[in-house]
């Protein structure tokens, strides 16, 4: 490891730091770039959010100490509860969505064969387009009039009127889930493709010869070994929804009728619409404890199997 | 007669499996073609339902120069997006550099606090953290700034890739340090001539993280940039699409739906490999 011969607790300036003590203490600069821009970039600004949050802030204007007032009228904000419940909604959905999609695609692309090279990056490439990019995409192809979904479906017969599947909250939701679930199985494919090849091939082979039928074997060895993966995935994929905005800004701006505002969404609003920027600050809060909780399970989730290091 | 059997039902079995994978591919690859195809058709006919997606009535580029003639048009909002990535490439590239051979080679006071609150920013998401960031920005005279934006940029991408680094650096053995140091190389020089060639692959990694990153981001670039000059792709294409600037053109749409798109697609395509390494990296983590 490192030679630290000289690294010992000196005196305070009594002596002078020499040769490998003064080139080991020269490591701080080489960090400090990165440390000044995530205490300017992200510990002021978390700290300025659990200060805003117990402050009436404007944007103009005389901003007020008023205490947990903010938090008081969290209790009583029902939309943004609503939106609240919406955001789970929309995580559980959309979660096992992508995972019944995923999962057959990583053991469709998991072993090397002709062409899954191919069949990978094809499956792929929806997830390096960004968020933005794919939602303004969508938006044309679910238009009522110029889009391709609706006049297709009216060309082949199927349907005698045009329907336009962003007016009401059913066809709209689930034409949100068509569209995460396109952009991002692909990249819920690679993680989970990438535990599969990591399971050691002889057990599946003893499991074979002890005579265990392909379900069994998933079950018995597949599922328990991926574990981790597993996990990974779904943090990953719960994440990611819980601060869900783009698509449901850029597609539905939260309607039909407000119905399909996220959370984050409506800390915008509070923020950066309404410019009640303490109240938005606690709801924010409120949302980063949240996520911190879900840390937390991940960090239990993803441990190391007892006796493994 | 078995044997004859087994190869075909070998064989069908092989089409069935092929079929699949061209029919997804198909499906997943679909949308993209059909904005990329159709963004090429007059101004007349990109308004009428995609069908079928290629132009008929002649490939035309009156898309690309229309969205061109909305707000500040598109080129400056291109530059602003190209000018944000590459900043932003090149800023988290040379700080994480810094950091992770920092990381990895020295012991000095602080140094695990700073690694593990580095990381743990992974944890708190920036949304929730953006209108303080507006207020910082303002502070420092960066509000409504390409720059500003760039730092947020940054900072978002540190974690992964100061992590990488670190392992990057922490995989190079001390002996070719040793080597250069009785060669009377400082540690500036070192780590730029013997080092980072060493960890050459890292760096394409995280370079590319950075871009697709800054290029795709939507909500930070919405909120902190509010002039129109400033607008970067998906801020701009928003408002057009929004129907700020009028009746929507769809065919508009789909020419910038196409320029934002292709740069991702040709960078993946190209470095693929370094991009999976990268999403195995955090996978393993």
């Amino acid at each position: 490891m490192t030679s630290i011969t000289a690294a010992t607790p000196a005196p305070p300036r009594a002596r002078k730091l020499t040769g490998a003590g003064r080139r080991q203490w020269i490591g701080l600069l080489y960090v400090a770039p990165a440390v000044a821009l995530v205490v300017v970039f992200f510990l002021i600004p978390l700290g300025m959010t659990a200060w805003m949050s117990l402050h009436n802030w404007p944007l103009m204007g005389e901003r007020s100490y008023i205490g947990l007032g903010n938090y008081v009228a969290i209790l009583h904000d029902t939309r943004f509860w609503n939106a609240l419940r919406f955001t789970g909604w929309y995580t559980l959905v959309v979660t096992i969505a992508i995972f019944a999609v995923a999962f057959p695609l990583a053991l469709f692309v998991e072993r090397p064969r002709p062409l899954t090279n191919l069949y990978r990056t094809m499956f792929f490439m929806p997830a390096v387009v960004g968020f933005a990019s794919a939602s303004l995409l969508w938006s044309w192809l679910l238009n009522v009039d110029s889009g391709l979904f609706s006049p297709a479906a009216y060309d082949l017969g199927l349907i005698d009127r045009k329907f336009n599947l962003l007016a009401t909250f059913q066809p709209a939701f689930w034409s949100i889930i068509a569209m995460v679930v396109w952009k991002v199985a692909g990249f819920t494919m690679i993680i989970l493709m990438a535990g599969l090849q990591s399971i050691p091939q002889d057990l599946q082979e003893a499991a074979v010869i002890d005579g265990a039928g392909p379900f069994a074997r998933f079950r018995a060895i597949t599922l328990p070994l991926m574990r981790r993966t597993l996990a990974l995935a779904l943090i990953l994929s719960v994440a990611g929804s819980i601060l869900a905005f783009d698509q449901f800004y850029i597609i539905l701006r939260g309607g039909p009728r407000n119905q399909t505002l996220t959370a984050v969404y409506w800390i915008f609003n509070q923020s950066f619409v309404s410019f009640k920027l303490g109240y938005g600050a606690a709801l924010s809060m409120v949302l980063l404890v949240i996520l911190v909780a879900l840390s937390l399970v991940q960090l239990w989730l993803l441990r190391k199997p007892e006796g493994l290091d | 007669m078995a044997q004859a059997t087994s190869r075909n039902r070998r064989l069908a079995a092989r089409i069935a499996e092929h079929s699949t994978g061209i029919i997804a591919s198909v499906l997943f690859a679909a949308p993209i073609v059909w904005a990329v195809l159709s963004a090429f058709k007059p101004a007349q006919e990109a308004r009428l339902p995609p069908l079928p997606p290629w132009p008929t009535s002649g490939v035309s580029l009156e898309n690309y120069v229309t969205l061109n003639s909305f707000g500040d048009g598109l080129w400056i909002s291109a530059q602003n997006s190209i000018y944000v990535s590459v900043m932003t490439v090149v800023l988290s590239v040379a700080v994480s550099v810094l950091a992770g051979y920092g990381f990895s080679r020295f012991r000095f006071p602080f140094k695990d606090l700073f690694f593990v609150l580095i990381l743990s920013t992974i944890m708190i998401p920036f949304q929730s953290i953006l209108t303080p960031i507006f207020l910082v920005l303002t502070k420092l005279g960066l509000h409504n700034t390409l720059t500003g934006l760039v730092g947020v940029y940054v900072t978002l991408q540190l974690p992964f890739s100061i992590f990488m680094m670190r392992n990057a650096f922490d995989a190079v053995p001390r002996e070719i340090e040793e080597a250069a140091r009785m060669d009377g190389a400082g540690n500036l020089t070192m780590l730029v001539k013997v080092m980072l060639p060493l960890v050459w692959p890292g760096v394409v990694t995280i370079a590319l993280f950075a871009f697709l990153g800054a290029w795709n981001e939507f909500l930070a670039a919405l909120v902190l940039m509010t002039d129109q000059s400033k607008f970067t792709l998906p801020v701009m294409m928003t408002a057009l699409q929004s129907g700020r600037f009028g009746a929507i053109d769809w065919g508009a749409v789909q020419a910038g739906v196409t320029v934002m798109m292709v740069p991702c697609l040709i960078l993946f395509l190209v470095l693929q490999r370094f991009y999976i390494r990268g999403l195995m990296a955090g996978a393993v983590k």
